[in-house]
């Protein structure tokens, strides 16, 4: 039975976008069922066209934007790619922000509202960024 | 024998390495043999654990220099 990982990225700052991007591409890529659910400052990363430059937040966010460390929009994208991960986009923050979905990545999901994603969850590990 | 496909990864941070072997044992046939370089100390036991939990083989794992030589073979 493959592990369920739930990840909630609601923050907007790079360290935590880096570190849940990790997350999500290494898991899925080692079979896991990922589930990533983006709400409040990180969800507008992924409106199309957006290159993902983030605030730093502290010194790790400032040594990730080094050569060689891979971008956390790509992360995401593999992690769909090779590991069938699913990005849920919050049907709330996508309501504030007035977008539709086709605004958003192709990668991106139906949006999706907490009710479902609290009963997609149940009985996974959730982590929240 | 098939010949020995190499993944240049040095220079690159985690997850790079892990991820660049993934997409390229995807592309890969059965019974293909990839080598991966990495400058990165932790692709040395994240990639023996990532090939253990999928099935694949670990053929070898050497330290020349800076550089991790990790080769592996799909074996699904």
């Amino acid at each position: 039975m493959p592990r369920k990982i739930h990840i909630v990225c609601v923050s907007g700052t790079r360290e935590k976008l880096q570190m849940a991007a990790m997350f999500a591409s290494v898991a899925a890529a080692c079979g896991d069922e990922v589930t990533v659910f983006f709400s409040m400052n990180a969800l507008p990363y992924f409106v199309k066209g957006h290159k993902g430059e983030a605030p730093a937040e502290g010194e790790f966010g400032a040594l990730v934007t080094q050569k060689g460390v891979p971008p956390f929009k790509q992360l995401f994208q593999q992690a769909v790619e090779l590991g069938d991960a699913k990005l849920l986009p919050c049907s709330m923050a996508i309501d504030l922000l007035k977008l539709k979905k086709d605004d958003l990545d192709p990668e991106m999901g139906p949006p999706t509202g907490l009710t479902g994603f609290l009963t997609e969850s149940e009985g996974g590990q959730l982590l929240t960024f | 024998m098939s010949e020995i496909k190499t993944i240049d990864a040095r220079n690159t941070f985690c997850p790079g390495p892990l991820m660049e072997l993934i997409t390229y044992m995807k592309q890969a046939s059965v019974g293909d043999t990839l080598e991966l370089l990495s400058t990165d100390d932790g692709s040395a036991t994240d990639v023996p654990m990532w090939v253990k939990k999928c099935g694949h083989e670990m053929i070898g794992s050497e330290k020349k220099g800076e550089v991790w030589h990790l080769t592996v073979r799909k074996a699904k």
